[in-house]
């Protein structure tokens, strides 16, 4: 109870100084000159409107969208001190000095930045690298159309900002779901997950089309949970629960043997070493034994490590241990590898003899890569779960197997039972097949702290809830009303212009010099972006063919990794982008802009793909690098040279803004003197 | 536990394992399935009887048939007048025996079908259908609506099969049969000169094939498996061919063939090219054979439709040479435009049409309050102008002038013959396009201002710097704004006549939609020429067509403040369609389904859906059902889920679409639900017969609730025929009439 008594009170904090640099450059670009140009630009003449409304409390009925973004934009007022007292009539208008055009706009300015570090934590979420990650981010931070819209009284970045915190909060969940289960932070972020759906849903619309996609995603991921045994199958449930199911690498688990005769026990191993000379006078290893023990210990405790890294700890995301996979299994408290070599066991002399292995330096080297046999598969890309999966541990080495021979050790074992190494090719017995009974994902680096670890008991949760699908009843389905004007504005586009960018919007045009205000989007991005798209199609029907044919390209987690980015990437593109061929209301641009933001996250996930899986070779790596390195510089470059037109700060003359009329669609506005 | 290799090939097999080439594979197939199928039909047939059993099969199809054409067949000459929408296919039917040209939303094999059928029976194509009610007179009328009732009668015997197919089940099959012979809007549907019959006889004639090649997919490329296979794909053909709706059949098909392939593809005992084997011979029967038919009935379509008719100005100048009757057709007019001449101008775009002037003004508040000017597809007055000089206004007819041509880069006017205003642009808003200018006429008399000045210019060059009639390709700028005239291909509201918008676009990019050619050339004082003109190649006519008609089909708007039908009445039944008569002194015939049955399919989807996902779940948990109740979910899950799948895609996509729609659109997912109706109730059955374990009684709520079943079906229908067979008397309120007490609906007109 007192335990803080004991230890000292010690705050660990983690701080990814990524997303404090990328929030840094985030407010920098979307707060800079915020209050210019002090004019009603484009929509704010009708987003003012209701806000002067809010203030002044007068009641109206709008039917153009929820009230939710409306009543942001008020608040945002509401802090600034504004009386509502201005008239909005006209674009290009001054502000009155009653109008605090700063607090306004800061709202939608916050949550465009705070989107950049958010594009970050998604790809990191969908188990990309860091490298991947910060392209993410950088390429929101630079794209000029998304930067327009969040400088301004207009609700698309509030928009974006809560689609993306959907997608974050439900990654983050489904993340915790695999490794701990109605665990706070699961709540956390379901919750989290269902707020932002609402409030991107209130925010306009269609935010219902990220909604229903995170559903989606919810339903499938909820099939699979309805499917996996695991969960409620009586007894067992309520030793798996609050456990993780998935042994990833780093995991400390406790081994029982299935077969369990003549009584059941787990795997053990302690301090003492295994005699030099038996009673009979054979020799042994001398080196620590192993046994199987029948009583709950914390000698039981095992870690299941990747030969191929030193970490015993569970990394982020845990990384599954699946059929075939080599292991090796460290013991907890004494930090051995379990061993097995050709030397016979202590009491079944035609078997091996399974030890922790003590480097006595002397010529017997360690042997104690082990190789992970499910026997109850139901793929050969199974993953090994808690109870449920029944395992052999093959010898790589030896091909020999862990058994439980069922003979008591004489008293220098302490009746402990003996586990020895058979061959395989002896045939199947349960006695070799072992399944994890207590299962927890290892935090602890350090021996000392990893002690303490093994010694507290096992994670252990409340009751729970078996209805899946309850959570979902509380779907409220708003049917969007769309209200259908036949004509056409000035700006309005197709939805068609919108991939090509065939299309831009003047937003403000300053009242004497050329400077002005457009909604442009960053070309050499929106391009990559369409091109990532088809390139990911075309990958993913590729391996999906190929895999149906048993050819796998990729490991099992890059291929789920994959199909998970481009369900919520790719996904988000098609479902805040098709719909709007069905809409007969005039549409606009910036109504392509949720529907890029998800594009945006899919480019540097098929970049890291290609460089992964398809740059066979480490100079071809290295070249795809640096092309993707001209490719940023080059984005960068249209950011800068657009950049005049998207802050609104610089007067260009005639010929500069018609060397900027890249597309005859452009309506850059040039005055004629 | 068997081996997962042989439990998975066992439970992903899609189709049930029996039929016309299953048998000698059922031995194959492992001893759950077998045992499965045969639990399923009510009694073990004993060895000897299984010849008898097979000729009592073939009775009960023959008797199903029967019945299906007794119904349709019986009244079938009444009433002896035109009904609803027989003034169209009718009419249409007419003109192929005519060989008149004409435009129609929909594709021609149906309407060929119709005429086919009317000329083989002696139907000369004089009668005029001009509006319903008209009296067929001595015209010949029956062999077309016996076309229509023959192939409306086979959807029983049709629907019959599939559900056999699909569930085995003859009680099933009996089921599904009774509810659509005893459904009178199926009914009353097929007794007339409608495309829906046809249309309805392809899709289910598709949907039976498919269900056959599908049991012989054991059997991969023997003689009944590519015979099946072919034949889908013919009738694939023949449903899209009838109407564009037929395209929901094909995607049922595609989805179909689709996770075939998928699971072919993932049989890892077949090789790669065995697979590749089994994808061609799916393009060739399903895409290849299909298309060719398809546009085969087109090649026959523009053979027969030989002469000029009122279809003409939907169409290319091109295309209008081929007609004969047409003013093209081995047209002989003057050559090269000159100042005089009247002419008119059409669009390049494909169903754009041709320059129109009228007069009405734009209403207020769209731009200048001054004469219209749209593009109209039909041939008309109001398409005329005049060319003439911008800077005289003196007619350049008059004799005494010599004759000046018109050179690519003239500056000239455009004056409406009819109206004598000249086209006009200036810097207002287009109605619909805000982006470009406006159009108008204005002036009076031909006098206006310098904003009717037109730079002509010729695209293709090729001839000199005249222009010529038909194969100079020009484009008008106007030369204040520098602005280029052309049509967005937008439809006006009710103010412009639901004509086309036509705008000056300020952008300069050289498209169809500005481009224009002069097609009619009137001038007395140039020596008429004969032309021979370039004549279309198929593929472009084939293409012209198809733009054409789904234009016409996205016009078919419905009109302020009229009633229209929204897809979710449909199957609640709410509302009928009137085919004859409103009085009580009419012949009134009236479409409505039978209330009884479409109720019935109605809560028969939400127990299947119920059922299903209850099954569903359960097998996802990995519950091991009883062999019986196996089989039943078997049958449930995947005949029941075809024919779920035929209703959604029949029905959904009428949510997002425009047009107007009717009531009798609903009847092809009609059949789809009727047929899943009869599924899930035998096997609604069947698990409470199983469930009660006694085997008596189980026998017996099994007979019972199906005879009750059927015979309810029956009574209904004996009240609700006299909405198809006709009534004549006081209305459904007056107690005297045959329907009093019938009208469960107030929104039910009889």
């Amino acid at each position: 109870m007192l335990g803080f008594l004991k230890r000292p009170v010690v705050v660990t904090a983690d701080i990814n100084l990524n997303v404090v640099a990328l929030t840094a450059v985030g407010l920098l670009s979307r707060l800079w000159q915020l209050a210019y140009p002090r004019a009603v630009v484009f929509d704010e003449v009708y987003y003012g409107q209701y806000i002067s409304f809010y203030m002044k409390r007068i009641f109206f009925l709008d039917g153009s969208g929820p009230p939710f973004g409306h009543m942001l934009l008020a608040l945002g007022g509401y802090l600034g001190g504004f009386d509502g007292n201005f008239l909005w009539n006209r674009i290009g208008a001054e502000y009155s000095s009653n109008v605090p055009v700063w607090s306004l706009r800061l709202l939608p300015a916050l949550t465009g930045a705070l989107s950049v570090p958010m594009a970050y934590q998604i790809l990191l979420e969908l188990g990309f690298s860091h490298c991947a990650a910060m392209g993410a981010a950088l390429l929101m931070l630079i794209e000029n159309a998304l930067i327009t819209q969040s400088r301004l009284m207009l609700l698309e970045s509030v928009l974006i900002f809560f689609n993306l915190l959907a997608v974050l909060s439900y990654l983050k969940f489904s993340n915790s779901q695999k490794q701990r289960p109605f665990s706070l932070s699961w709540w956390f972020w379901l919750m989290l997950t269902g707020v932002a759906c609402s409030c991107a849903v209130g925010v306009k619309y269609v935010g219902v089309f990220t909604y229903l996609l995170v559903l989606a995603v919810a339903s499938v991921h909820a099939w699979h949970l309805i499917g996996d045994r695991t969960l409620s199958h009586g007894g067992l449930a309520r030793i798996t629960q609050g456990q993780p199911l998935e042994v990833a690498y780093g995991s400390q688990v406790t081994l029982k043997n299935v077969f369990g005769k003549p009584v059941p026990c787990w795997l053990h191993s302690h301090q003492s070493t295994y005699p030099m000379i038996y009673e009979n006078g054979r020799g042994s290893s001398h080196q620590q034994q192993v046994t199987c023990y029948p009583f709950k210990d914390v000698n039981n405790w095992w870690i299941v490590k990747d030969p191929g890294r030193h970490q015993l700890v569970v990394g982020s995301p845990p990384r599954p241990v699946r059929h075939g996979d080599v292991v090796q299994l460290v013991h907890g408290m004494t930090t051995r590898f379990l061993n097995t070599h050709d030397v016979a066991a202590p009491l079944s002399p035609h078997s091996q003899e399974v030890s922790c292995y003590v480097d006595y330096n002397i010529s017997m080297p360690s042997q104690n890569l082990w190789r992970l046999d499910i026997v109850n598969r139901e793929s050969d890309a199974d993953v090994w779960k808690t109870i449920l999966s029944e395992v052999r541990l093959v010898h790589v080495n030896t091909s020999v197997a862990l058994k439980l021979s069922g003979a008591h050790l004489p008293d220098w074992g302490f009746r402990q039972l003996e586990v020895v190494g058979e061959k395989v090719s002896r045939g199947y017995h349960e006695s070799m097949v072992w399944n994890v009974e207590e299962h927890r994902y290892g935090k602890s680096q350090e021996q000392k702290e990893r002690e303490l670890e093994l010694h507290s008991p096992a994670q252990m949760d409340v009751s729970r809830n078996l209805s899946f699908m309850a959570r979902f009843l509380e779907l409220q389905w708003r049917m969007l009303t769309v209200k259908s004007d036949g004509s056409e504005h000035k700006y309005s586009s197709s939805p068609l212009d919108w991939v090509t960018l065939d299309t831009s919007i003047a937003y403000w045009l300053h009242p004497r010099t050329s400077a002005q205000i457009h909604l442009l989007g960053n070309v050499v991005i929106w391009a990559s972006a369409s091109l990532a798209t088809v390139v990911y199609a075309l990958l993913f029907l590729w391996y999906l063919l190929r895999r149906r044919r048993s050819i796998r390209d990729l490991p099992e987690d890059s291929w789920l990794r994959w199909v998970l980015a481009g369900a919520l990437c790719a996904g988000g593109w098609a479902v805040n982008y098709l719909p709007f061929f069905m809409m007969e209301k005039t549409l606009f641009l910036y109504h392509y802009l949720p529907a890029l933001t998800f594009q945006i996250l899919l480019l540097p996930a098929v970049l890291q793909h290609i460089s992964d899986h398809l740059c066979r070779s480490p100079p071809l790596r290295s070249l795809f690098s640096a092309l993707v390195v001209a490719w940023y510089s080059c984005a960068c470059h249209v950011f800068i040279t657009l950049r005049p037109l998207t802050y609104g700060d610089k007067s260009l003359s005639p010929s500069e803004l018609k060397a900027l009329r890249w597309k005859d669609s452009w309506d850059i506005l040039i005055r004629k003197y | 536990m068997p081996p997962a290799v042989g439990e998975g090939s066992a439970r992903s097999e899609l189709r049930p394992r029996r039929g016309r080439c299953g048998h000698q594979v059922t031995r194959a197939v492992g001893p759950d399935v077998a045992a499965a199928a045969a639990a399923r039909s009510p009694k073990r047939p004993a060895r000897g009887s299984r010849r008898f059993e097979a000729a009592g099969r073939w009775a009960l199809l023959a008797l199903v048939t029967l019945l299906s054409f007794a119904t349709r067949f019986h009244r079938l000459d009444e009433p002896p007048h035109i009904c609803w929408d027989e003034t169209h296919f009718g009419k249409m039917g007419s003109y192929y025996i005519n060989r008149t040209f004409f435009f129609d939303v929909h594709p021609p094999l149906g309407k060929m079908l119709i005429g086919l059928a009317g000329y083989l029976s002696g139907y000369d194509g004089t009668f005029l259908f001009q509006k319903p009610g008209d009296k067929y007179e001595h015209h010949n009328y029956m062999g077309m609506r016996g076309f229509c009732a023959f192939l409306g009668s086979l959807l029983v015997p049709f629907a019959y099969l599939i559900v056999l197919e699909l569930s085995k089940s003859l009680p099933a099959a009996l089921l599904t049969a009774a509810l659509l012979t005893f459904d009178t809007g199926c009914l009353t549907l097929s007794q007339y000169i409608l495309l829906d019959p046809i249309l309805m006889f392809f899709i289910m004639a598709a949907m039976l094939s498919m269900v056959k090649y599908n049991s012989c997919a054991n059997r991969p490329f023997s003689a009944p498996w590519w015979f099946w296979l072919s034949l889908t794909g013919i009738n694939l053909a023949g449903a899209l061919g009838v109407k564009f709706v037929g395209l929901f059949i094909i995607l049922q098909v595609g989805w179909n063939t689709i996770s075939d392939l998928w699971h072919l593809l993932g049989d890892l005992s077949l090789s790669v090219v065995t697979v590749g084997k089994h994808l061609t011979a799916r393009i060739l029967c399903l895409i290849v054979l299909p298309l060719t038919l398809y546009t085969a009935t087109y090649a026959v379509h523009f053979r027969v439709l030989n002469k000029s008719g009122p279809g003409d100005g939907f169409f290319s100048s091109a295309f209008q040479a081929r007609l004969s009757g047409n003013n093209l057709h081995n047209a002989s007019i003057p050559e090269h435009l000159a100042y005089g001449s009247v002419i008119t101008v059409k669009n390049l775009r494909m169903a754009i049409g041709y320059l129109h002037s009228h007069r009405h003004l734009y209403p207020e508040g769209i731009g200048a309050r001054q004469q219209q000017v749209t593009t109209y597809l039909h041939k008309d007055y109001n398409n005329l102008w005049i060319i003439k000089k911008h800077n005289t206004n003196a007619d350049p007819l008059d004799p005494s002038f010599p004759v000046e041509f018109v050179r690519h880069g003239d500056i000239i006017r455009l004056e409406h013959k009819e109206t004598s205003r000249n086209l006009h642009s200036h810097y207002h808003e287009a109605p619909l396009t805000r982006k470009h200018y406006q159009v108008t006429g204005y002036g009076i008399n031909g006098t206006g201002d310098s904003n009717d000045f037109w730079r002509i210019e010729v695209v293709n060059r090729r001839f000199g710097n005249r222009i010529r009639v038909l194969r100079s390709r020009i484009r008008l700028i106007h030369l204040v704004t520098g602005c280029v005239l052309g049509s967005s291909g937008k439809v006006l509201p009710k103010w412009g006549w639901e004509q086309l918008e036509v705008t000056c676009t300020p952008y300069l990019k050289e498209t169809l939609n500005s481009i224009w050619n002069v097609e009619d050339h009137i001038n007395p004082k140039l020596p008429n020429i004969s032309l021979d003109v370039l004549q279309p190649s198929f593929p472009e006519i084939l293409l012209e067509s198809h733009m054409v008609m789904i234009r016409g089909n996205n016009g078919l708007k419905p009109k302020d403040n009229e009633f229209t039908s929204k897809p979710w009445h449909w199957p609640i039944n709410y509302q009928g369609l009137r085919f004859s008569g409103i009085n009580d002194t009419d012949f009134r015939v009236y479409l409505l389904g039978n209330p009884v049955v479409w109720w019935l399919n109605l809560l028969s989807i939400a127990l299947y859906l119920l059922l299903g996902s209850i099954i569903a779940v359960a097998v996802q948990r990995g519950a091991r059902l009883p062999a019986e109740v196996e089989g039943l979910s078997q049958v449930l899950l995947q005949g029941g889920g075809q024919l779920l799948l035929g209703w959604m895609l029949h029905y959904f996509p009428f949510f997002l679409m425009g047009r107007i729609l009717y009531f009798h659109h609903y009847f092809p997912a009609m059949l789809f639900s009727s047929m899943l109706t009869g599924i899930l109730w035998d096997t609604l059955l069947r698990l409470c017969a199983w469930s009660l374990a006694s085997s008596s009684l189980a026998r017996g709520v099994y007979v019972v609730g199906l005879l009750s079943l059927l015979l309810g079906t029956a009574y209904s229908f004996y009240l609700f025929h006299p909405l198809a067979y006709g009534m004549v008397g006081p209305l459904a309120q007056d107690p005297r009439s045959p329907m009093a007490g019938l009208k469960w609906l107030e929104s039910w007109d009889f």
